[in-house]
């Protein structure tokens, strides 16, 4: 409520500028994002984002939980790809503690966090066409979507926060009919985003709103901080799934799509075709997904089956050590980053050695994304803003967290 | 299988490109270095900071030329208490460091890297706004996430997590 208070504050300019306030509650904002705009008649002289509505204190959240307690805190931060934050969270900590991840629950990782991705672009998707006026396609990407939400509901019991992996592996087995189902869902996939791509990438509407909008040069993108396929609209060639690969993404083949133009298309061209490579890339995980154990082999830290909790009692008295004091993590820092669908998502987790993290920070993709905002619009129309803040995907509850 | 212990030994490892760099630019600018679960740890004197960055971004060994993330951790009731953390990417060579700067609780500034990457511009205003910490040559530091009137820094340690009541 104390953002009522007027913050922060563009000065007028000369007599022809004026101030123009959009958002915080403004459709084409994707939650709750508020932009000033000084305007001179219709075209952007400046911008300036305001964030903050949605910020929660997760950070500091985090240093009161046990480690393995913090893994629901983090689906909460981007609402769109639960899993990613679930699986650069984990990822952190498992490289705290020196884990070794089963070959089964790596792979889960990565189908899951490639449905993810196609479930966070599609939405990304919809939105975008919907705010540039293209109405159908959001209706064909939500069909997609709560197919993906079911596959979720299915494997986790839930649709959207889904707490589905564990510092060790993975919650669950995944229950009898999942891969068949998901199999299903990949083989008609690539036929889907024929579909979508038919409604708007040779649109002259669609093209007339997005080619040449929004411009954002490499250099102006990498200095910004930008990162995923915001950055590689511009033309810079990083993936980290690719570059820097984490849970066995090294094993799968697949295209990091790039564009040179800069613009608001090259950047939803990005997506589309990544939309195609993650369809692979899940294909490929279920095709090859190894037999085995789904959590690692450490007694202290993952919790034990619930068979043998019943009938061994030093399971029974890891479980109960577990859920009441955790588990100590020997002392020391790490970063973690891995590529989620809006970029590069980012945990620095510090641990003094006892059961609750010193300090966990997120580095969210979509903060260093948004700073991209002013030099896209400044000199553009205001139409085009709504343009330019669709693509570049923002989640507001990952830039407040 | 558990880490080796972490090498904090400046001899063993100044062949790093990045420490090689600093201290081939001045031997007093690296005050210590960790070289932890294969990520690299450099502490940089707080008064250098943003040559060190110039440097490490510029020169085409090292090409650090993407800040991932600013960020900072409290030590209360440790002095120095603060210690800001830059984490750097570098894109043609795909590696990463962290360098680090260490601060007193009197007061709490380092140079601000906006001149570098303007990027950095809301990470500074957010460990400037969660902790407390000013960016000297900050373009506009003023809070980010917090509201403009809100009293105190919520991520130090001595801020309780339920808030003052």
């Amino acid at each position: 409520m104390a953002h009522l208070s007027p913050t922060p504050v563009l000065e007028p300019g000369q007599d022809r500028t004026m101030i123009l306030n959009m958002g915080p509650q403004h459709p084409s904002t994707h939650g709750v994002l508020r932009v000033l705009l000084e305007i001179d008649g219709e075209t952007i002289v400046r911008i300036m984002p305001d964030i903050g509505f949605l910020h929660t204190g997760i950070e500091k959240t985090c240093e009161a939980k046990f480690y393995q307690q913090v893994v629901p805190l983090t689906d909460r931060i981007d609402y769109l790809c639960p899993m990613t934050n679930n699986l650069c969270y984990v990822l952190a900590v498992e490289k705290l503690l020196g884990l070794e991840i089963p070959p089964k629950a790596q792979w889960m990782r990565v189908l899951m966090n490639e449905l993810t991705r196609i479930n966070s672009h599609l939405v990304w998707l919809g939105t975008h066409a919907l705010d540039i006026g293209a109405m159908t396609v959001f209706l064909y990407c939500f069909r997609e979507r709560e197919e993906i939400l079911k596959l979720f509901e299915m494997i986790s019991g839930q649709r959207m926060m889904t707490s589905y992996f564990r510092v060790g592996g993975i919650a669950l087995e995944p229950p009898l009919g999942f891969f068949e189902r998901a199999r299903n869902f990949v083989a008609s996939f690539p036929q889907k985003v024929d579909e979508y791509e038919n409604l708007l990438t040779g649109n002259p509407i669609f093209m007339m709103r997005t080619k040449g909008v929004a411009r954002l040069s490499a250099e102006d993108a990498i200095a910004l901080g930008a990162s995923g396929p915001t950055l590689r609209g511009s033309g810079v060639d990083i993936d980290l799934r690719r570059d820097m690969p984490y849970s066995s993404y090294e094993k799968f083949k697949f295209k990091v799509p790039v564009a040179q133009e800069g613009d608001v298309f090259a950047r939803y061209m990005c997506r589309v075709r990544e939309l195609r490579e993650s369809n692979e890339i899940a294909r490929q995980a279920l095709a090859g997904m190894p037999e085995g154990p789904i959590k690692a082999d450490a007694p202290g830290i993952v919790l034990p089956d619930r068979e043998k909790m019943k009938t061994q009692m030093e399971a029974l008295i890891y479980h109960f050590k577990i859920i009441t004091e955790g588990f100590a993590v020997p002392a020391g820092e790490v970063y973690q980053a891995v590529e989620s669908p809006r970029g590069e998502m980012g945990y620095y987790i510090v641990s003094d050695g006892t059961a609750k993290p010193y300090r966990v920070h997120m580095r969210a993709a979509c903060l260093a994304n948004l700073q991209t905002l002013p030099t896209m619009c400044e000199g553009g129309l205001i139409a085009d803003v709504v343009a330019a803040i669709g693509s570049i995907d923002i989640v507001l509850g990952e830039i407040d967290r | 299988m558990p880490w080796p212990a972490a090498v904090t030994d400046l001899e063993r490892v100044k062949t790093h490109p990045a420490v090689a760099r600093l201290l081939e630019w001045n031997q007093a600018s690296v005050t210590a270095v960790k070289y932890d679960r294969e990520e690299m740890t450099i502490s940089v004197d707080s008064g250098c900071i943003r040559e060190a960055c110039a440097l490490l971004r510029d020169d085409p060994g090292c090409a650090f030329n993407f800040l991932s993330d600013v960020t900072c951790v409290d030590w209360y009731p440790a002095e120095p208490r603060f210690e800001v953390i830059y984490h750097l990417l570098s894109i043609p060579r795909k590696e990463r460091v962290r360098l680090k700067v260490h601060l007193d609780s009197a007061s709490p500034s380092v140079d601000s890297l906006t001149s570098l990457w303007p990027g950095a511009n809301y990470f500074e205003r957010e460990v400037f706004d969660l902790f407390g910490i000013r960016f000297a040559g900050h373009p506009y530091l003023r809070r980010l996430l917090m509201p403009e009137d809100w009293e105190g820094h919520p991520l130090r340690k001595d801020y309780p997590v339920e808030g003052y009541r």
